[in-house]
C-alpha cells in the first residue's frame, strides 16, 4: 500500500503563470504577480484529447475537465454541475435584423440562470482543493447567487459581497441559499477593492479574487460548447457582453485551444465586444485607441456589466483588436428594446446583460461593422426574471378587463379594430 | 506629513509582514520614494521603468482611486491613509 505524499491533482494545470512577465507561480490561492502585479493565469500541460473523449463526458460543462485546472472526476463531486447549455438558432431574430445566421448562447439555463455557475464550478473545485472552508466573492448579482448555491451544495459556508443597491432579484436569489450576505453601500468597484483587502486578512476562497486565475478558466466552457454545438467548427463572429472583460478573453482562448488541439478547423474568427453606454470604459478605450482603460463611475441599468474598473479591459482590447472585431456600447434605452427584441422573436427572457448584447449586434451592423452574412453567435448571460425592473414600465398588460365575456370583448375590439 | 500604508500580501516581504506601515511624503510620488528608503526594493514593483504606477496597481488616497485625483502627485494630507491594491480582480 503506498501512502499518498502528493499535492490534491489540478489535473493539466502546472503552475501558475503572470501574462505580463511570465514569472511562474505554484498553483496556490493567489491571483497577483509580486513582480509586477500582473494578473495570473493557469499553465498547462496539455496532452492529446479526442471528440470522442469529449463527446463521451458528463452532459454538463466537465465533459471539459482535461482542459480545466480540475482533478478528473468531477461531475462526481458535489457541486451544481452547469453547462451545456442550449445554443439556440434565432431564425426569428436574424429576420427582424436583416442578418443570414444568427445564434443565441443561452446561458440563462444554468442552475441560478447565470453562466456565473461555469467560473464558481471550477473555482469551488479549487477552493476544496486549497482546503477553504468558505467560498466567497465580490459580484454584481449574478455571481453572488452562483457562489451562494455552490457553497450550499458543497457544504460549505459561503460569505458574498454585493452592492447594497442591486435589483431585488439578486439579493433575494443570493440570500435564499442560506450564507452571509453582505450588501455594501458603494459600487461595484467599493466591493471589489473591499473583498480585495478581506481577503488579504481572512483565510476565505474568493472566487473571482485569490481563486481568480482558477475561475476565470471556467468561461473556457461556453467557447468550447459553441464549437462542439455548432458541429465542432468555429463560427465567423462572437458577441460577448463585456463586464470585467474576462469572458470575452476567454472565449478566445477556448476558441484558440480548440483549433490547437485540432478539435476544430484553424480558420479566422472575430470578438466583439458589448457595453452599456452609461459604463463604457473598454468600448471608450476601443474608439480611442487607447491601449489601456480609464476607470469611469457606472450608471446604467445594467448592472450585472457595470464594473467601472475593468480587470481584463487591456486583455479584451488586444484579443477584439486582434481578430479584427469592435467594441460598442448602446444607451438604457436600446438595452430595453434589445431585450424585448429578444422575448418577442425568439421567446428568450434575457436579463439587461443580454439586452446589451443584442442591441450592440444590431448597432455594429448598423455601423457596417459587422456584415449580415457573418454568422454570429450572441452571448447571453442571464435570466431576465432577475432584472424586471428594467422592462417592467414597458412590459405592462396589454388589456386589464372585468371578468365579463361582453367587456373582454368590447376592450378586444378596441385594440384589433 | 505622515501617513499609513495598507501593504497588500504580495509585498509584505519587503515588510517583514507588515499589513500596514507608517511612511512620511507631502505627495504619492514622495511615500512611495519613503517607502522605498525604509523598505528596498519595494518601489521598482509598483512602479514602472518610467517610474509611473504600473497599469495593473490600484493606489487609493483616503478611499479615492488616485487614478480619478492626480496620480502621483495626489496630495497625501497628515495622517491621510493609502492602500495598494493589485487591479486584476473580480469580474
Amino acid at each position: 500500500m503506498s501512502v499518498a505524499t502528493e499535492a490534491p491533482s489540478v489535473g493539466a494545470a502546472r503552475a501558475l503563470k503572470c501574462r505580463e512577465c511570465s514569472t511562474l507561480f505554484p498553483l496556490d490561492a493567489s491571483f497577483a504577480c509580486s513582480e509586477c502585479f500582473g494578473p495570473l493565469e493557469v499553465d498547462y500541460d496539455l496532452s492529446v484529447i479526442t471528440r470522442e473523449q469529449i463527446e463521451s463526458g458528463p452532459a454538463s460543462m466537465w465533459r471539459y475537465e482535461a482542459l480545466l485546472p480540475v482533478a478528473p472526476g468531477a461531475a462526481t463531486r458535489p457541486g451544481l454541475n452547469p453547462g451545456l447549455s442550449r445554443l439556440v438558432p434565432a431564425y426569428n431574430l436574424a429576420r427582424a435584423l436583416g442578418a443570414r445566421a444568427v445564434w443565441v448562447k443561452d446561458d440563462s439555463g444554468n442552475p441560478t440562470h447565470s453562466f456565473k455557475d461555469r467560473v464558481v464550478g471550477v473555482a469551488l473545485e479549487n477552493a476544496r482543493r486549497l482546503g477553504f472552508e468558505v467560498l466567497s466573492c465580490a459580484s454584481t448579482g449574478n455571481l453572488a447567487n452562483a457562489v451562494a448555491a455552490a457553497a450550499a451544495r458543497a457544504g460549505i459556508d459561503s460569505v458574498v459581497f454585493t452592492p447594497s443597491n442591486l435589483e431585488a432579484g439578486k439579493l433575494v436569489t443570493t440570500a435564499v441559499y442560506g450564507g452571509t450576505l453582505v450588501a455594501v453601500q458603494g459600487s461595484y468597484d467599493d466591493v471589489n477593492r473591499l473583498c480585495t483587502e478581506v481577503a488579504a486578512q481572512h483565510p476565505w476562497g474568493f472566487v473571482n479574487v485569490n481563486l481568480r486565475p482558477y475561475y476565470a478558466e471556467g468561461s473556457k466552457t461556453v467557447g468550447f460548447e459553441i464549437a462542439e454545438q455548432l458541429g465542432w467548427r468555429l463560427p465567423d463572429a462572437i458577441v460577448a457582453p463585456v463586464a470585467s472583460g474576462s469572458l470575452l478573453t476567454k472565449v478566445d482562448k477556448a476558441f484558440r485551444e480548440f483549433i490547437d488541439h485540432g478539435l476544430v478547423d484553424r480558420r479566422a474568427y472575430r470578438v466583439f465586444g458589448a457595453q452599456a453606454t452609461g459604463c463604457s470604459p473598454v468600448s471608450h478605450a476601443f474608439r480611442e485607441g487607447h491601449d489601456v482603460v480609464r476607470p469611469v463611475k457606472p450608471d446604467t441599468i445594467a448592472k450585472s456589466l457595470a464594473i467601472g474598473n475593468p480587470a481584463d479591459g487591456p486583455y479584451a482590447l488586444d484579443v477584439v483588436r486582434r481578430t479584427g472585431g469592435a467594441i460598442a456600447d448602446v444607451s438604457d434605452a436600446e438595452i430595453v428594446d434589445g431585450i424585448r427584441l429578444l422575448a418577442s422573436t425568439e421567446g428568450i427572457f434575457a436579463e439587461t446583460a443580454g439586452g446589451v448584447v443584442v442591441a450592440t449586434y444590431r448597432a455594429l451592423l448598423a455601423q457596417g461593422l459587422i456584415d449580415p452574412d457573418e454568422e454570429v453567435v450572441l452571448l447571453n448571460t442571464g435570466d431576465g426574471l432577475k432584472t424586471l425592473d428594467a422592462v417592467a414600465p414597458v412590459c405592462p398588460p396589454t388589456l386589464t378587463v372585468t371578468p365579463g365575456f361582453d367587456a373582454f370583448e368590447a376592450a378586444y375590439a378596441e385594440l384589433r379594430p | 506629513m505622515s501617513a499609513t500604508v495598507r501593504i497588500p500580501t504580495i509585498l509584505r516581504t519587503y515588510t517583514d509582514g507588515a499589513a500596514e506601515v507608517t511612511v512620511d511624503g507631502a505627495t504619492l510620488g514622495d511615500v512611495i520614494s519613503d517607502l522605498d528608503s525604509r523598505y528596498g526594493g519595494i518601489a521598482p514593483r509598483v512602479l514602472d521603468d518610467q517610474g509611473q504606477l504600473r497599469r495593473f496597481v490600484n493606489v487609493y488616497v483616503d478611499d479615492d482611486d488616485v487614478r480619478f485625483l492626480e496620480g502621483l502627485a495626489t496630495p497625501v494630507r497628515d495622517g491621510a491613509s493609502i492602500s495598494i491594491i493589485p487591479a486584476v480582480a473580480g469580474g
